[in-house]
């Protein structure tokens, strides 16, 4: 459990961009008890582990680079564009890109053999021609009508062309559903939050969750050697919007779809609403993947239940 | 409110046939603990819609189901003539799969891409079991070993004039790559008599561009009734199910052998309805 050295696995240490946010937290509590970890990110650690060592850098400058140079990394975990739109912070979103554009460049100059990416489902987007279950062949049209996801789809194809240029490098593109639990601030999680989760009147789509934790066994199950690929990351199963409102003992407010973008527009932009814009498509219509590769390559499993899954933005 | 609702979904349990309920318990679907399935489809709601659907079914039209015994169990794929101007022939043919075959076999049948974008449609049709129909979501469909309904004539079927009646249009191919793909039977299925159920002399093509409808039939009572003139009138219904045609090939091949083999079971469904229609005595009855 404590951090004796002799007992990690691997001298090599495993990377990991975006390390300050809730996911990245989470993960550094599993993976730090069995391989040295050093965290990235511009942001600083609350709470680091003794063990980890955390540099707090911008991924475009040279400083990042020169850790690369230094500590002969194994792995990299890329957490992606944590994906949380925040209200008036376009630069955001452009630094994200480009950073991880550097921090690939640097992982193929350093001879780095493992590469996670943690995308999202979301690329797919949500659409009325869509078939109930995408595959991860499906083509990434998740901006066509909302360019507040453009930097989404942009990230996972350049990782994407990354994966392909350097098959010297296992390069792991996963894309999950949905992701919520007690620690993530997620979008979807925070509309569960909601004291009233807005719905569009007359639609219900089905939705997939994914437990935070399931996705932290999803980037355990990447990390062994010889996975390599895009995997759809899917949870225990699909239910209505409705339901898990329902579940978690709330009322839905149904607002007429005509009058909802511009209104979740202004709102957003006035700071008077907790949910973006870009969201509500997935209020709409269905946005749900196909995670049989997962299932059958990494051999990964969901854990949680569908009544946990829901449940667990209220622990 | 939500006791209101409990009270009128107990009274719909409660004037259903017990027999009824019982084949509804029966269908085999394979929910999650919220009680749906993947696609969304809720038998509730089968539950609570199936007296209405059996009072049209056993009173209004008098449906008479032929050779259901015809429909293999596992993955098929069941394919009809499309006819009536609204797709009621679809409801009948499920209600027959549930209510009078044994056991009772939940149909599925696939919607436009435009239904989801429809309010309130847009969730009923999944739950009802009906799902948009792309190739991939046919095929899943069909490797769980469920049974698909399909109309290959499509709107063009649905939409004719009382002069074309049962005089099938061409075939789509999707259905038959669909069959060599998954190796599904297909059970061709003739309806007769919805073809009368409403008349329609033109459809009028400007008008239909208008409102945005594939078709704008104008019939002895539409639109001069307003939406009273689109009740259909009592017609009696046949439904033929057909003997199972297996097809074996490529399903990637040219248009002009998939169309060969979805010709066979287009004929297959003619010398159906012209049977049916020379075993007719009436219309109505």
């Amino acid at each position: 459990m404590s951090s004796g050295r002799s007992r990690k696995k691997a001298e090599k240490p495993i990377a990991i961009a975006g390390i300050s946010g809730n996911l990245g937290r989470l993960l550094t509590r599993t993976l730090h008890a069995e391989y040295p970890i050093i965290g990235i990110d511009q942001r600083p650690f609350e709470g680091k582990p003794k063990d980890v060592t955390h540099y707090q850098v911008d991924a475009r400058r040279r400083k990042a680079e020169n850790i690369f140079r230094r500590r002969n990394i194994r792995a990299l975990v890329h957490l992606g564009l944590v994906h949380r739109p925040t209200p008036g912070r376009p630069v955001y979103r452009e630094w994200n890109v480009l950073g991880t554009v550097k921090l690939l460049e640097y992982c193929q100059r350093y001879a780095v053999s493992k590469v996670v990416l943690i995308s999202t489902a979301y690329v797919y987007g949500p659409g009325p021609s869509n078939s109930n279950f995408l595959s991860e062949d499906t083509p990434l049209l998740g901006a066509e009508d909302y360019p507040e996801m453009r930097a989404l789809i942009e990230w996972d194809m350049f990782a994407q062309s990354f994966f392909w240029k350097y098959p010297e490098i296992e390069t792991v593109i996963l894309r999950p559903v949905h992701v919520v639990g007690p620690n993530v601030r997620s979008a979807p999680a925070n509309y569960m939050r909601l004291r009233r989760p807005p719905m569009l009147l007359g639609f219900d789509p089905m939705i997939q969750l994914l437990h935070e934790n399931d996705l932290i066994q999803a980037i355990m199950l990447s990390l062994e050697p010889g996975m390599r690929g895009v995997f759809n990351i899917v949870g225990p199963g699909e239910v209505p919007i409705s339901t898990v409102i329902k579940e978690l003992g709330k009322t839905p407010v149904p607002i007429p779809h005509p009058l909802a973008k511009p209104l979740a527009k202004r709102l957003w932009r006035w700071g008077l609403s907790k949910f973006p814009p870009g969201e509500l498509p997935h209020l709409q219509f269905q946005c749900m993947v196909d995670g049989t590769r997962a299932k059958e390559v990494l051999g990964f499993r969901p854990r949680y239940n569908l009544k946990r899954t829901i449940r667990s933005v209220l622990g | 409110m939500g006791k209101i609702g409990d009270r009128i979904l107990d009274a719909i349990e409660g004037i259903t046939d017990e027999e009824v309920l019982d084949k509804v318990k029966r269908l085999d679907t394979r929910l999650n603990e919220f009680g749906v399935d993947p696609f969304g489809f809720d038998p509730k709601f089968v539950k609570y819609g199936i007296p209405f659907a059996l009072a049209i079914y056993r009173k209004y039209f008098r449906v008479e189901p032929k050779g259901l015994k015809n429909v293999p169990a596992g993955r098929v794929l069941l394919i009809s003539n499309h006819s009536g101007q609204i797709p009621l022939d679809a409801a009948m043919i499920c209600t027959a799969m549930i209510v009078d075959a044994e056991p009772p076999r939940m149909l599925r049948s696939m919607v436009e891409t435009w239904v989801p974008t429809l309010p309130i449609l847009s969730w009923f049709f999944p739950r009802v079991g009906q799902i948009v129909g792309t190739r991939e979501n046919c095929q899943r469909l069909l490797e769980r070993e469920e049974a698909i309904l399909a109309f290959p004539e499509g709107v063009r079927g649905i939409s004719k004039t009382f002069a074309q009646r049962y005089q099938l249009e061409e075939f789509g191919l999707g259905f038959m790559r669909l069959a060599l793909r998954t190796g599904a039977p297909v059970v061709p299925v003739a309806v007769v008599g919805a073809e009368e159920q409403i008349p329609s002399f033109i459809s009028f093509k400007p008008l239909a561009k208008l409102v945005g409808a594939p078709a704008f039939p104008v019939t002895p009572t539409f639109p001069w009734l307003g939406p009273l003139g689109i009740l259909p009138l009592p017609v009696k219904y046949r439904i033929h199910f057909g003997k199972p045609m297996h097809f074996s090939g490529d399903p990637d091949a040219e248009d002009e052998v998939v169309g060969e083999k979805a010709k066979q079971v287009r004929r297959t469904i003619q010398r159906m309805l012209r049977d049916g229609l020379k075993a007719r005595k009436n219309v109505f009855w």
